[in-house]
């Protein structure tokens, strides 16, 4: 018997290296023949190519294709993290909705999740962009739903904070409320353990986190002015712009997610016994305390795996991109492809960003999951 | 009256709720059905009626497409062939969805359907003059894509899934490498890498067209996501079946295929068929690579200069198109699912 397996193993990992050498030849004359020299040095050379939208790293034709691939890079987590935390707001209210005792609500949220889970999220960017691009009016006569916000076929602008250097210490002091705020819950719980007196530690983290900002805001003299989008001759210009591309993928991924999200949301709140809730009442825990402390904790451990997931699934999705020409990693690791024919480092470059996503997220989750495992063993 | 009262206006949030949905629809729904129906252009033989001033949506569009995107740029004459075809698979994937059918002769009614749709759609033989797989495109490859991909990619991903569980450690570690991997990476990547690398992996003079190139690709992806489903189903059938079947002294081969596989796989429908639509989704990814499909032939048909302007139209049409298909197998799964929930508790009630 154990040779036998012995011998599958063995036979099963000579016939993977074997399939490995022979592609790896194959491939070795192809490129021979091709005149492609292999390995990374191209990504030195000067790329050539114009990138429609480069924020935070400036880009321009004659940089080399490392720094393209790397505003690609940024470009891909700009749309992912804006569309997660989009994502996650709507796709909650959105659960919270189907749950909702009122009915037209709940059929309506009900309505929104069946119609965007089951149409794939390309056709509804192409139908988007279609909206944006065909059906929007040109900047001189844009649409203006709320004030300062101009949706026209150029993008859609928005107001933005106009930058002021008292910016960066509220900053530090949003941090430096976090640290108090979580130092004075860990105190509040050692000190309820061991003497049973409750501190409304919700209440003071609030103030602490939201009370410092905002006294170096006002001790800043509050400066807090909004940049204005004002059309400049065929487009706006001052606040943010964002391309219709950019626009359509954030509002298709925002979309799109929302829906699974909601239904996590939906599956994790119903997973919570209906005994649970009774118990904590008629221990006398007020409403808000039965929520926080015993309702949420058990729908998050439901709700957290599955919404990590579909943030994983977001990320990947954005690599849909390359259909409508938002350059993100892999529009622009196309392009490098194309214009170098260095297909097999291209791709590599590609894979390996994805995977180093994916794993470093599972890795996290598996951390996150022994933990609370722990906390359900120690109760 | 109290239904009313108790659903819509139960408190002044709820109440509060109701008419600003009440408004919202009373703002958006009459304008949509007047665009959408009312001022409509059916049917037009070109789009200067759709153009003129009211004009509401134009359907024409799809009207005077609908061959293109029904069969792509398969021989005119010839369309009666790829007709056929879809109608067999939706023959085949009704059949499959009644549980009457559920016996050993549907899997021979899979295979000789297939076949039959092969020959069908590339003829070569007297009667039907040969059509090359190019050719082939609209929602005939979209359905032939997932099709083909789900059967090939179904059988790999159980083996994925016994080899994950499996207790020697090269076959462990060789399954999860294939099902983390692909899983790490999206679709489009595995796309690209069929349709620029493969080439490359081939020896010299060898080549293998686009639409198999992808379908490989397809494959790859599919069995990955469906070998985590099965795995779920093998995890969840109970451990005392094993040790039954242990001490009946059945070997592997005929423990896992007697006895385990079938009760996991039952339990695994659901979520298969979940995975189903994700894949039916997925395959309309193949437009990146340039493969006809059809949401590729409403492309084209947009990208000629008398329908271009029309994208709302035309991918509300595609929209619909891929939501007919997903929405019943969705209905059909959670309807599925709540009739084996009832039987399970059925049989448990009556031991």
């Amino acid at each position: 018997m154990r040779a036998r397996a012995a011998a599958l193993q063995l036979a099963l990992v000579a016939a993977v290296l074997f399939v490995f050498w022979y592609v790896a030849s194959n491939t070795a004359q192809n490129l021979e023949a091709r005149k492609i020299a292999s390995g990374f040095a191209f990504l030195a050379r000067e790329a050539g190519f114009e990138i429609g939208e480069a924020p935070f790293l400036a880009y321009s034709a004659a940089d080399s294709y490392a720094r393209a691939i790397l505003v690609g890079l940024i470009n891909t987590f700009r749309v992912a993290l804006i569309g997660i935390v989009l994502a996650t707001m709507l796709g909650t209210l959105l659960g919270l909705a189907r749950l909702s005792r009122n009915w037209l609500l709940a059929k309506l949220a009900a309505l929104y999740v069946e119609v965007m889970r089951n149409v794939p999220l390309l056709v509804q960017l192409f139908f988007l962009y279609a909206v944006i691009t065909e059906n929007f009016p040109g900047p001189r006569d844009a649409l203006s739903p709320l004030p300062g916000v101009f949706l026209s076929n150029r993008g859609i602008a928005l107001p933005l904070l106009a930058p002021h250097a008292a910016h960066a210490w509220i900053g530090a002091a949003l941090a430096a409320g976090a640290v108090l705020a979580w130092l004075l819950a860990r105190w509040a719980r050692r000190r309820q353990a061991l003497t049973g007196q409750p501190f409304p530690v919700f209440a003071a983290g609030a103030a602490l986190v939201l009370g410092l900002p905002l006294a170096v805001f006002l001790a800043a003299g509050a400066p807090f002015a909004l940049a204005w989008p004002e059309l400049q001759g065929f487009n706006f210009a001052g606040g943010a712009n964002l391309t219709p591309e950019f626009a359509t993928l954030l509002g298709g991924l925002t979309l799109y997610t929302a829906a699974f999200i909601a239904e996590i949301v939906r599956a994790g709140v119903q997973a919570v016994d209906r005994g649970q809730f009774e118990a904590a009442y008629s221990l006398g825990l007020p409403r808000r305390r039965t929520m926080r402390l015993v309702i949420l904790p058990q729908a998050l451990r439901v709700i957290i795996p599955p919404l990590t997931s579909q943030y994983l699934n977001l990320t990947k999705n954005s690599s849909l991109a390359v259909a409508i020409g938002y350059p993100d990693l892999v529009s622009i690791a196309n392009t490098t492809m194309n214009q170098t024919g260095q297909a097999i480092e291209g791709i590599a470059i590609i894979m390996a960003v994805y995977l180093t996503i994916s794993l470093s997220i599972s890795a996290l989750m598996n951390w996150y999951n022994r933990r609370i495992a722990l906390k359900g063993a120690r109760a | 009256m109290k239904w009313l009262r108790e659903n819509l206006f139960g408190s002044w949030g709820s109440a509060l709720a109701t008419l600003g949905i009440l408004w919202l629809a009373w703002t958006l729904v009459p304008p949509f059905v007047q665009w959408a129906f009312l001022d409509a252009i059916w049917l037009s033989p070109d789009s200067r009626p759709c153009r003129a001033e009211g004009a509401g949506a134009c359907w024409a569009l799809i009207a005077e497409k609908h061959r293109f995107i029904l069969f792509g740029t398969y021989p005119y004459e010839q369309h009666w062939r790829p007709g056929v075809a879809i109608l067999l698979l939706l023959a085949l994937y009704v059949a499959s969805a009644l549980r009457r059918f559920w016996r050993p002769a549907l899997a021979l009614a899979w295979l000789g359907g297939l076949a039959l749709i092969g020959l069908l759609m590339w003829g070569g033989v007297p009667g039907l003059p040969y059509v090359e797989n190019e050719r082939w495109g609209g929602l005939t490859l979209t359905l032939l894509l997932a099709t083909f991909g789900i059967a090939f990619a179904f059988p790999i991903s159980i083996l994925l899934a016994l080899g994950r569980r499996s207790r020697l450690p090269a076959v462990r570690a060789i399954c999860i490498g294939w099902i983390e991997l692909v899983r790490g990476v999206p679709l489009i990547s595995l796309l690209f890498m069929a349709s620029v690398m493969l080439p490359l992996f081939l020896p010299e003079g060898v080549s293998i067209d686009k639409l198999l190139r992808a379908l490989i690709a397809m494959i790859v992806f599919a069995a990955a996501y469906l070998a985590e489903v099965v795995r779920g189903g093998l995890q969840a059938v109970p451990h005392g079946q094993v040790e039954a079947a242990d001490a009946l002294g059945l070997g592997y081969a005929r423990k896992t295929l007697l006895v385990i596989l079938p009760q996991a796989l039952r339990i695994a429908i659901p979520p298969l068929v979940n995975t189903f639509i994700a894949f039916f989704k997925d395959t309309s990814l193949v437009v990146i690579i340039g493969l006809f499909d059809l949401l590729t032939s409403i492309k084209v048909a947009l990208g000629e200069p008398m329908w271009s302007g029309f994208g709302v139209e035309a991918y509300l049409f595609a929209s619909l198109v891929y939501f007919v298909f997903c929405y019943a197998m969705s209905r059909y799964s959670q309807d599925l699912e709540r009739e084996l929930e009832r039987n399970r508790t059925h049989a448990l009630k009556g031991t």
